[in-house]
């Protein structure tokens, strides 16, 4: 709740920030708040706390957990937002504070215990995420990219509206813990129908926002025309607070309507895989390949959701939880990298990094570190990550679904070594010059890189938490 | 704690590469890996002596898993150490010949493969030595692709992705395996990935049949055994001379030695299933290997089919699941570390002296070369087993296993003498002797440099030849365990 509090004042005070009109105060500025507003979650951990707002928000572990990883994420990627400052962009304190906005819904998602306060959260994420999206003004592909995600989200956000409302008829409650009971009352049972219309619009509501097959179409094209920074931002901190919101829906509400959705979630869970796995590996531009890349790790996020059995602790949400946190870590470095590299070299296709590995040896072995751990090999978080969630879901029966995975994740490497392979295997171009970075984004790399490496080394210290 | 000490040290000094540059950074890799075979050598040395409880290390890793940092070190593992230890300050001084770009980080990486591969040899833990196997595979991985031939990309692509399958098929495995156990004594989690969990399973015959397969796929395709070694000749071409060592000399052994540990007395019915099959593929290798070999007119390519033969032979062996054959199988490992460094370090000196590796270009080297010609000879009869040399001792106990296996398989796989003969004497005869080419009259001799590195080969490959009983003594009684655990 601290959190929530915090980080809307300080939305409000970086706005008052900006008619300093000194670009320079902001970057430090923001990172110290969410830095401060770290330091509050992280002291609600394993601390009771009694619902707020009429039992509409809890703040309990789990929250404190997800809060974190959105945090995090925030914090190590503003650092690459340092060329608006430079570029004397005019209006940056308010998409700083749009970003601290959003959080608040991404933490309304996380912490809710109502389907009201899910929705608003849902809101308050997706309407700054359509301004960010089109913030580069003048190129079109970012307009392209505000519209589409806008249209899209409005009709998704509808249709999760009304699956809400239908819920609300079946079982004649908003709260997620009374919804439990009344969707396993079985003198509910002549409203099925109506809650199985409901739970499905709910689940392609939700689907939409983390990029779940068959609801990813939008994805590609948006992640492409964003400007790099909050294209970061969006596969991280949406995604995550998504997945948040979704395990909680299923496990907490909705355990007793299993039958009914855990074939839809498999399906979906399989589609997505193929879908985002089989398109990346077509890519040829660095960004639209992690575009399908975070995709396919909605897929495996999704493996997630159906070992977890409608429970929300366990291996299943432990492994939930460490997929999203290296997955995240692992997106930031390759977003940020990728972003000094095509700002510096103005070309985002794989082409764009050839030689990194002479020209930056860091920001290569960054990426490198980024690449291994989305593929999902040892030395690297999102090795852990595979693990845990494949483990939970063998531990459960799912065995197909986890073989199909595994192959799945072998197209994978394919395309995530193909950076790999242009950085340190193609020669760099004629007269390429190192891509400038300062200092604070080096440390942050280093961290990234160090981040990964400890989640893929000593695990246990975030493994199991939940 | 001298375990962790041998596992780490590679690593702390290829993180101190990162920033030592120059000629000190050649000191600092070269000394570092002989200060790890100074080191090997003591433990090797005490154990002998007082045993191995000294090197046993247990440490929690993901306790709500029940994963472990269990490493330890019995007499086969000990030996790899050894082999890897010896070698790897030999590959470093190879590599200190040519003038690779940014030298700093190829030596880190080649310490780094280190660290791996030691990881994969002590490791007691399945979730530990799967960890390593891959570790081992990613600095192997640049070096042939960053530093390697024209083709290296696709080249080094392919072997990626075959070695990744194969290991996620074992993981997939390993995984089943740890399901099935029970949580180990004192512990939280629910299951144990402990090897000798695992060892105390009580799988079915049907079971144990698919996860055969599985767990044999990461080692069939890291050896290679025919049908998995298409990305082998290639990619010894491609890489770089010291990472064909790396890969000929030890990344080989990783399959045979995880067979050996992680196969045969984890699935024994599975084994005793599959044994015949593997074994024809195995007798299918040698033969097959060697006649390609016979028509290769590329120096590196050459070698690289002569070892896809070699191994096929320790595959048999080891599948043989005789006494004899395991042990051949041990020697064979140290032999052939030996015998195909030196033949690669020496098909490198060549390239380096004439710039070519094409055979038909080379010719009448050996007027000039009396000193390269007798290494040479010495590796590459050693490579053909005769007698004194550690082949002849690797190969000869070995084709004793599969004689005792099946007579007519072992018939067919001693071939490999006859046809390594061939191939091998072959190439001398065409690269060392025959017809002056243009590089006869103005080739020099191995420096001292070089000799650095041939001598201690050419000194081991006599010391297994002429006293193995002191490998075949320290490998006993792992060997009979692990014969003991398949015959239960």
């Amino acid at each position: 709740m601290t959190s929530i509090i915090l980080l809307s004042v300080f939305g409000i005070l970086n706005l008052f920030l900006g008619f300093l009109r000194s670009n320079k105060v902001l970057l430090p500025g923001a990172m110290l708040l969410l830095l401060a507003v770290f330091g509050a979650n992280y002291a609600d951990w394993n601390v009771a706390h009694a619902p707020y707002f009429n039992n509409m928000l809890v703040v309990d572990n789990y929250t404190v957990a997800f809060t974190g990883i959105v945090l995090l994420t925030t914090i190590l990627l503003l650092p690459f937002s340092r060329s608006y400052v430079t570029s004397g962009e005019p209006n940056l304190a308010e998409y700083y504070a749009l970003l601290l906005f959003s959080l608040v819904g991404a933490i309304m998602m996380i912490g809710y215990d109502h389907l009201i306060m899910l929705f608003v959260g849902i809101e308050i994420l997706s309407i700054s995420m359509y301004v960010l999206a089109g913030s580069n003004k003048r190129d079109s592909r970012s307009n392209e990219a505000a519209l589409k995600y806008f249209l899209m989200g409005a009709f998704a956000t509808g249709i999760l509206l009304f699956g809400i409302a239908l819920l609300y008829g079946a079982t004649g409650t908003f709260a997620l813990s009374q919804l439990g009971a009344a969707v396993a009352n079985p003198a509910n049972a002549s409203l099925q129908p109506m809650l199985y219309i409901g739970i499905l619009m709910m689940i392609i509501g939700i689907g939409f926002k983390v990029s779940a097959a068959p609801f990813h179409f939008w994805t590609p094209d948006v992640y492409e025309g964003t400007p790099t920074f909050f294209t970061a931002f969006m596969s991280t901190v949406v995604k995550t607070a998504g997945f948040a919101a979704f395990l909680k829906l299923l496990a907490v509400a909705l355990p007793a309507a299993q039958g009914f959705w855990m074939p839809t979630i498999q399906a979906m869970c399989a589609l997505t895989l193929l879908l985002g796995n089989v398109g990346a590996a077509a890519q040829s531009n660095t960004k639209r390949m992690l575009a399908y890349s975070s995709v396919s790790h909605a897929g495996y996020l999704l493996i997630g959701l159906v070992a977890s059995k409608g429970m929300l602790t366990g291996d299943a949400t432990s492994g939930i939880f460490f997929y999203s946190l290296a997955y995240s870590i692992a997106t930031v470095a390759a977003f940020g990298v990728l972003k000094l590299v095509a700002e510096h070299r103005q070309e985002d296709s794989y082409a764009g990094l050839n030689g990194l590995g002479k020209t930056n040896p860091l920001l290569a072995f960054v990426m490198t570190v980024a690449m291994l751990s989305l593929a999902g090999i040892p030395l690297t978080g999102g090795f852990f990550g595979k693990f845990f969630l494949l483990a939970a879901a063998v531990g459960q029966g799912y065995i197909g679904l986890v073989v199909f995975a595994v192959i799945m994740s072998m197209v994978g490497l394919y395309y995530y070594l193909r950076p790999i392979i242009a950085m340190y295997m193609q020669p760099a171009p004629e007269g390429a010059t190192p891509v400038p970075v300062d200092g604070i984004q080096t440390m942050t790399l280093v961290v990234l890189a160090l981040l990964t490496i400890a989640l893929g080394v000593v695990p246990g210290f975030m493994s199991g938490i939940l | 704690m001298l375990t962790a000490v041998l596992l780490f040290l590679p690593l702390a000094a290829a993180l101190l590469l990162l920033v030592v540059k120059g000629a000190a950074a050649r000191a600092l890799a070269f000394g570092a890996s002989l200060l790890e075979f100074v080191i090997a050598a003591y433990v090797a040395f005490d154990f002998t002596r007082h045993g191995s409880t000294a090197y046993n290390l247990d440490y929690r890793w993901i306790a709500s898993a029940g994963i472990n940092f269990h490493i330890g070190l019995d007499g086969l593992s000990l030996l790899m150490v050894l082999l890897t230890t010896f070698l790897v300050p030999l590959i470093l001084l190879s590599a200190f010949k040519r003038d690779y770009d940014n030298p700093s980080t190829f030596y880190a990486l080649v310490l780094f493969m280190q660290t791996g591969l030691l990881g994969v040899f002590v490791s007691l833990d399945a979730f530990l030595f799967y960890f390593f196997w891959e570790v081992a595979l990613i600095p192997i991985y640049l070096l042939a692709g960053a530093w390697g031939g024209e083709r290296r990309i696709a080249v080094t692509l392919k072997f990626f992705l075959y070695t990744v399958v194969g290991s996620l098929l074992m993981l997939a495995g390993f995984v089943y395996l740890y399901l099935q156990t029970g949580p180990a004594a004192g512990s939280l989690a629910q299951h144990s990935s402990e090897l000798t969990a695992f060892y105390n399973l009580k799988l079915s015959a049907a079971e144990q049949s698919w996860l055969f397969w599985l767990i044999f796929a990461a080692f069939a395709v890291k050896m290679p055994i025919f049908p998995f070694h298409t990305w082998q000749p290639d990619t010894y071409t491609e890489a770089p001379a010291p990472a064909t060592m790396l890969l000929s000399g030890i990344m080989l052994k990783m399959g045979i030695y995880g067979t050996l540990r992680w196969l045969l007395p984890v699935v024994p019915l599975g084994v005793s299933q599959w044994q015949k099959p593997v074994i024809i593929l195995s007798v299918i290798g040698i033969i097959y290997g060697a006649i390609i070999a016979i028509r290769q007119r590329d120096v590196k390519r050459l070698i690289a089919y002569s070892s896809l033969s070699h191994v096929g032979l320790m595959a048999a062996g080891v599948f043989s699941l005789t006494q004899i054959g395991l042990q051949g199988a041990v020697v064979q490992m140290l032999a052939h570390g030996v015998n195909v460094v030196g033949m690669f370090f020496i098909a490198d000196a060549i390239e380096r002296r004439t710039g070519t590796r094409y055979i038909p270009d080379l010719g009448g080297l050996t007027r000039r070369t009396p000193i390269l010609s007798v290494c040479f000879l010495i590796m590459l009869l050693s490579t053909v087993a005769l007698p004194l040399t550690g082949g002849f001792v690797g190969e000869f106990l070995l084709l004793a296993g599969v004689y005792e296996y099946n007579a007519w398989v072992g018939a067919v796989a001693g071939l490999t003498i006859i046809f390594s003969a061939v191939y091998l004497l072959r190439m001398f005869q065409r690269v060392m002797l025959g017809p002056d080419s243009s590089f006869s009259e103005t080739i020099t001799d191995l420096t001292g440099g070089e000799l650095l590195v041939l001598v201690p080969l050419i000194a081991l490959v006599f010391w297994i030849g002429l006293f193995p009983n002191i490998f075949l003594h320290i490998s006993e009684p792992a060997v009979t365990n692990i014969l003991a655990l398949v015959g239960r």
